[in-house]
């Protein structure tokens, strides 16, 4: 589904990303785990087109597209789902509204009918049900005052409704105390299907305690040098990142 | 689209279909309607008033207003601009009087090309097709050309005219309160509206009535070289109640036309009125050519006890905007509000804001202003809160946001307070953000294009005021605002 290979990106005239490879197949969950400054939300900006990350060497492809030549909005449309770490507030504009604007966006774009604002409403309960989110969410403005639990849970209650192919978490669990984050991680489990694969970008491995990840990758100085499956994040936990720089031999990793 | 008038403008775009189509689904107010027009020549002196009035059929008290206030104009030193930039008006090359040939007595007698501009401009008048609700009065450069619903407001006893109409058929409330707000030497451009006035709406709304539908005048520019100078006056007796709505929109030219109104509201003991606008004048090129100067003197006077006046404005067009929509709450617990939202883009400019005065005890203001700029454009708040020595327990609260779209762009707020009473309550609050790239990667990634990010980000910025909007208007605005803001990014 998701074919990264050989990926070099550039931020500010800094080089990030150096050579970084991965595959992930659907209905996968991979775990990227690394240091600060790895460029672990280099990776999930650069997939999802951010401006200002520019890409020098390498190539994406999803789906056999090419990612990397689709503006924003059309790489969210082919079914790709960035869960921001710092999501933005846009006052004035309701939550639901800049939902529904965003699902039919997306159908148009794939030439599907755009849903009117009672089967939108319809399919909002049923995932609200699903992501236990309180309705009183729905009705304020686009994560204006919501605390930081408030605005994880929103983003993956997003992520619920508009049902992306690859879904990035990128460090979803940053800022949650533990029941916040054992409620956005109930809702990522809810989501997992195997047609639906998940890019989970953490520093921590406790995130990985509540979503079981099928590979586990440590990325370091801009590539992916260590592969495996979710012991390896134990191991990060017991021996710290100073380990993986010591033992660990850079790899192409697979799945 | 374009039709065959000889304009230069429109016989340059006619070549070129492709241009056509995209400034006219920019500006798709800016066709000119082919009509044989009926005007004066350019210039101004006292035979043109005379003659002015004389054609519209005025008596003698009138044109003697005129008059008087036209020889107090002479007397006034041209205005100096605080941030507005402005070249010299030639008021001697501008016809102050164009109407249609063949003035229609009513509506089945209208013009049918009359008929179809406005259909076009989406406000149709003829009896299958009107707005719902909504009683319109259509203002065609110097003269209105149809009001519909009469009988229907007749009923309720309410009087909705042209000021022509008004002040042949009901001299007495005419001569009571024109000018009792406004007075004719008020400023520079309300002496020159009270001189050279040529139409505009009449409410009167008697004692105890809650007008049964909205009124609304739609006015419209089409005749080059002339200027237009509305007069509105609205009186609320006691305990009445009207909304009001304007709504205005000329063709595009090169050169720059002046628009110079006044509105007079009246509020008696209890009563409330509501009005607002939505202002499309044709705002100029890119490059700032052309527009109209829309120079508009409007004030509401809240005369009795508990009474209410609410200005809410949306003003997206005018190459330059100049007024302050103000409020004398003059009765004791009397309420004035202003809700605005000034969009500014490419070159053009917008000085506006509103005054409160506050005379009576325990009177009330709101104050919510939302600026955004684009382009090079230049675009300032000014506000006046006064709370004279009698006004015991005022308040006011003011709010001014400004959004910048872009890096050329200005804003700016200028808030005066004079405060005389030590019980007032006077608050003030003010923002400026931009539209960040934050918001429109966040806005994209979800699958929204990013001029639909904008707009929804604007829709967002302005939601407080267009909350105030009675709902059609509402949906009107939101669009107007897309539509102005085409290109605005990237």
């Amino acid at each position: 589904m998701l074919k990264i290979e050989n990926l070099h990106a550039r931020v500010e005239g800094k080089d990030i990303l150096k050579g970084l490879t991965l595959a992930v197949n659907a209905g996968e969950v991979h775990a990227i785990m690394g240091p600060n400054g790895a460029g672990k939300s280099t990776l999930g900006n650069v997939l999802a087109g951010r401006e200002g990350y520019e890409v020098t060497a390498g190539s994406v492809t999803f789906d056999g597209v090419d990612l990397l030549a689709l503006e924003p909005e059309e790489r969210a449309a082919a079914g790709v789902f960035l869960a921001f770490q710092y999501p933005v507030e846009i006052p004035g504009v309701n939550n639901t509204y800049f939902l529904r604007a965003a699902l039919n966006a997306q159908r148009k774009a794939r030439g599907e009918p755009e849903l009117d604002s009672m089967q939108f409403l319809k399919l909002v309960r049923e995932k609200l049900k699903v992501m236990r989110i309180s309705d009183e969410l729905l009705h304020r403005a686009v994560n204006e005052g919501f605390s930081g639990g408030e605005k994880k849970r929103n983003e993956i209650f997003q992520m619920a409704v508009l049902e992306p192919k690859l879904a990035i978490l990128d460090e979803t669990d940053s800022g949650l105390d533990i029941d916040a984050l054992k409620q956005v991680a109930e809702g990522v489990n809810a989501l997992r299907s195997p047609e639906r694969s998940f890019l989970v970008v953490t520093h921590y491995q406790r995130l990985l305690d509540y979503i079981v990840p099928d590979f586990v990758h440590v990325l370091a100085d801009g590539r992916i040098v260590e592969s495996g499956d979710k012991s390896l994040a134990l191991k990060l936990e017991a021996h710290g990142y100073a380990w993986v720089a010591e033992h660990g031999e850079p790899a192409g990793a697979g799945a | 689209m374009i039709p065959d008038n000889g304009d230069s403008t429109a016989t340059a775009l006619r070549g070129n279909a492709e241009v056509a189509e995209a400034l006219g689904r920019r500006y798709a107010a800016g066709f000119v309607t082919d009509i044989e027009t009926d005007s004066l020549p350019p210039g101004l002196s006292e035979d043109v008033i005379r003659q002015l009035s004389a054609r519209k059929g005025e008596p003698a008290w009138m044109t003697e207003w005129r008059l008087a206030a036209y020889r107090h104009w002479l007397t006034m030193p041209a205005p100096h601009w605080a941030k507005l930039d402005i070249g010299p008006i030639d008021f001697q090359a501008i016809s102050y009087y164009a109407s249609p040939k063949n003035r229609p007595k009513s509506l089945e007698e209208v013009d049918p090309k009359l008929l179809e501009t406005y259909d076009k401009l989406g406000v149709p008048l003829h009896e299958r097709a009107r707005l719902a609700g909504v009683a319109v009065d259509a203002v065609f450069d110097s003269v209105s050309v149809g009001t519909t619903f009469r009988k229907e407001l007749a009923d309720a006893g309410v009087i909705f005219c042209s000021m022509s109409e008004a002040i042949r058929e009901y001299p007495e409330l005419v001569r009571q309160y024109l000018g009792s707000v406004v007075p004719p030497g008020d400023n520079y451009f309300a002496a020159l509206n009270s001189a050279v006035f040529s139409d505009g709406s009449f409410v009167f709304i008697p004692r105890g009535v809650r007008c049964p539908m909205e009124l609304s005048t739609y006015f419209r520019i089409n005749a080059g070289h002339t200027g237009q100078f509305e007069r509105t006056l609205i009186v609320a007796e006691e305990g009445a109640y009207v909304s009001y709505l304007e709504g205005c929109t000329a063709p595009m030219r090169d050169e720059n036309q002046l628009h110079a109104a006044v509105v007079e509201l009246v509020a008696l003991e209890k009563a409330q009125i509501k009005y607002s606008t939505v202002q499309n004048w044709y705002p100029g090129d890119e490059e700032g050519r052309g527009g109209i100067y829309n120079f508009v003197t409007k004030r509401g006077d809240c005369r009795g006890d508990d009474s209410k006046i609410s200005w809410t404005q949306v003003e997206t067009g005018s190459a330059i905007t100049w007024k302050y929509p103000s409020c004398v709450l003059r009765g004791d617990r009397s309420v004035g509000e202003f809700y605005s939202v000034a969009l500014t883009h490419h070159r053009q400019q917008a000085d506006t804001g509103t005054k409160m005065i506050h005379l009576g005890k325990g009177t009330k203001s709101k104050i919510v202003s939302k600026g955004i700029s684009a382009g090079r454009s230049s675009n300032s708040y000014r506000g006046l809160v006064k709370v004279e020595k009698g006004a015991e327990g005022a308040r006011n609260y003011t709010q001014c946001d400004s959004l910048l779209i872009g890096k050329q762009c200005g804003a700016h707020t200028f808030p005066y307070m004079e405060v005389k009473n030590p019980s007032a309550i006077v608050e003030h609050e003010a923002t400026t953000s931009k539209i960040s790239d934050d918001q429109l990667f966040y806005c994209r990634s979800r699958g929204i294009g990013e001029e639909d990010a904008v707009s929804m980000i604007v829709d967002g910025f302005c939601k407080q005021v267009f909350r105030e909007l009675p709902m059609e208007f509402a949906v009107e605005a939101k669009k107007l605002l897309e539509i102005s803001l085409e290109g605005a990014v990237g």
